[in-house]
């Protein structure tokens, strides 16, 4: 029987049917930050439990803290940070703290320490866990309540979601990015599109990216609302696992992790990699983008008077009028940084646009390493030294700073940020603050035009 | 046998939201999400749709006008929930007096959140929900009969779907880790047929 390589993942993990129709998957690793987690531990002290098996959790701090410096900024950031050193100690689980040199985003940090190999199974109380799948893992977010559970059992109750295909074929044109590329999936699909799916990558453009690439490819799939993304496992993956602090401890042997050839899939979906362009939202929803050339669309674009409801709303919130072209639109800010592109990829993309330029007046520009060892690799290759030429803030922490604003880099009421994160909803980065999602390399050249801007024009 | 004497029905003022794409953020601001507990989330809850910057409350917005400040039920635009993994967002809305939410799609990871927190989430067709939305705008009632899964309001009597494990869980009220530790059995099991080198030890 032929089976797609998510259904061998959760054949591969099921411990047991239970009577109301879920089943029990096991979870082989689970990692925690400090902000959905502490509600979790209390759970388990409130119903007397323990930790079902401590190895194999890894708690990371990155949501809140500030990246200026090692300190938490405020009291109550610090309670938080605290609160989660304070339980890993009690209940015996690796902490990777502020100051400590393995910090950082925490996805970014585990495939870093090699702790991600293919056929594994990864639960997080965080969204962006679809990441793992670039390495043909599972790997999915959870809530709270789903961060207590896995505590306490190993554990989660789950359901076998529908399987969706997402062919993309074809060589992308230079200055093309993985970022593009999923966010043109994301446009194609829509933002809820793939709700109930488990959608997995295939086609010559996605075997092409670099381990990179595929987890921002896959980071970035829960935007069109895939609770999980997978890419087979290949010679690319095979040699990303070497070289990290937990290389060859563990290995997920007994399946071959990709869909076999016959595989039947849910629903297909074919987007042209020829035909990706580099894309800029307008809006407050991540399928709300354009190619850089293009301009923002118009009321007469649409048919539904919901649709054109939805566009008014976005380009009030935006502060942008209907049919004006994306390269005029001006920014105030440009944030490089988050789990989607911090890497130090992602860095070197950005280096070469600012290499030799400068930042324009009035644009606030920041970057923020994924990790303590990304930036450390950054500052030895030479790639502080350029961003700061150029007139970018290296912030010497990391942590998910901007991308949502939960630490004290907060965008003001009406602030326009170019941002390499994953998300422009209203509010998402400070309370009014306006966001335009790119690739890092377009987020450069955006700081360097003072406006949104098409980065094949920067040689 | 005692589970199916119990029943759940949800009955209330409906508020329409027919935004599209209603993400976590905007249902729970970050700048809430800075705590320990689980308590003092309703007021957070839409607090940049309910409040203007002085902290004033937007009369525009349907959760601050009669009738529908006293809802219980929203009746909600495509893909409601999306986003963020925040519970804290299920929280506020259950803390604020929301009972359930009907709509058409809801994201996974807000969907299994809403369950765990007794948020039922009704998902009805494309026509139903718009239907449903004239209802909630006229400020009339609607019945949710969670056993039947079905809706009823005026004329109206519709269909849902809602899976059996998250129909059962909003019917007891369960707890969900202590239901499966019934199971340790079968983990141990299952670890048992475990390779070593599948077995994450993570470096401290």
């Amino acid at each position: 029987m032929s089976r797609t390589l998510y259904d061998k993942l959760v054949d591969a993990h099921k411990v047991c049917d239970l009577p109301d129709g879920d089943m029990l998957i096991y979870v082989d690793f689970h990692i925690m930050n400090e902000y959905t987690s502490p509600q979790a531990f209390s759970g388990l002290d409130a119903k007397g439990l323990d930790v079902w098996r401590p190895e194999a959790h890894l708690a990371v701090v990155d949501h809140v803290n500030a990246t200026r410096s090692n300190e938490p900024h405020d009291t109550a950031s610090k309670l938080l940070i605290d609160n989660l050193e304070a339980n890993c100690t009690k209940h015996d689980i690796a902490f990777y703290g502020l100051g400590d040199p393995r910090q950082g985003i925490e996805h970014v940090v585990v495939p870093e320490q090699g702790l991600v190999t293919p056929g594994m199974l990864i639960a997080c109380g965080d969204s962006h866990t679809t990441t793992y799948g670039a390495y043909g893992a599972l790997g999915f977010g959870i809530g709270t309540s789903e961060v207590e559970h896995v505590l306490a059992t190993q554990t989660l109750r789950y359901k076998r979601m529908k399987t969706m295909r997402v062919m993309i074929d074809g060589e992308t044109a230079p200055g093309v990015t993985a970022k593009d590329i999923i966010m043109k999936v994301v446009q194609v699909v829509g933002a809820g599109g793939a709700n109930g799916f488990a959608v997995e990558f295939a086609g010559s453009a996605i075997r092409g990216l670099d381990m990179a690439g595929r987890m921002t490819v896959c980071n970035m799939a829960v935007e069109l609302g895939a609770r999980a993304a997978l890419i087979a496992a290949d010679e690319v993956t095979e040699a990303a696992l070497q070289g990290h602090s937990h290389s060859g401890q563990f290995a997920f042997n007994g399946e071959s992790w990709h869909s076999d050839p016959k595989a039947v899939f849910d629903k297909e979906v074919t987007v042209s990699g020829a035909d990706i362009e580099p894309l800029i939202t307008w809006g407050t929803s991540p399928d709300q983008s354009v190619p850089i050339t293009a301009h923002v669309p118009v009321a007469s674009d649409y048919v539904s008077p919901k649709a054109k409801a939805a566009l008014e709303r976005s380009l009030l919130y935006m502060g942008l009028t209907e049919g004006q072209s994306a390269q005029s639109i001006a920014i105030d800010t440009a944030f490089i940084g988050s789990c989607t592109n911090s890497r130090i990829e992602d860095l070197r993309e950005a280096a070469k646009i600012l290499e030799g330029r400068k930042v324009a007046v009035g644009v606030e520009a920041i970057v923020v390493p994924g990790s303590a060892m990304t930036r450390i690799k950054a500052e030895a290759e030479g790639l502080r030294a350029i961003f700061e030429a150029a007139g970018f803030e290296w912030r010497p922490e990391a942590g998910c700073s901007m991308c949502l604003a939960m630490n004290d880099d907060i965008a003001m009421d009406g602030e326009r940020v170019a941002s390499s994160t994953n998300r422009n909803f209203e509010g998402r980065q400070g309370r009014g603050a306006r966001t335009h999602l790119m690739s890092p390399a377009m987020v450069a050249a955006a700081a360097v035009a003072g406006h949104l801007a098409d980065v094949r024009d920067f040689k | 046998m005692k589970d199916q004497r119990m029943t759940k029905t949800i009955k209330g003022i409906a508020a329409p939201l027919p935004l599209a794409n209603v993400d976590t953020d905007v249902i729970m601001p970050k700048r809430f999400l800075i705590t320990i507990t689980r308590e003092g989330l309703a007021d957070s809850t839409f607090a940049d749709l309910r409040f203007n910057n002085a902290g004033g409350p937007r009369p525009d917005f349907i959760l601050n006008k009669a009738p529908w400040a006293r809802a219980n039920i929203l009746v909600v635009g495509d893909n409601f929930g999306c986003g963020s993994s925040r519970e804290h967002a299920v929280w506020g809305m259950r803390q604020l007096g929301i009972d359930a939410c009907i709509g058409t799609s809801f994201a996974g990871i807000f969907y299994d959140n809403a369950r765990k927190n007794g948020l039922a989430l009704p998902i009805v067709s494309p026509e139903t929900r718009d239907l449903l939305l004239q209802v909630a705008g006229d400020g009339a009632k609607i019945t949710i009969d969670v056993n039947g899964r079905t809706i009823t309001a005026g004329d109206i009597r519709a269909p849902f779907e809602m899976d059996g494990a998250t129909q059962t869980a909003l019917i007891r009220g369960r707890d969900d880790t202590l239901d499966s530790l019934e199971h340790a059995g079968a983990v141990r099991g299952y670890e048992a047929g475990l390779k070593s080198e599948m077995r994450v030890s993570v470096i401290k």
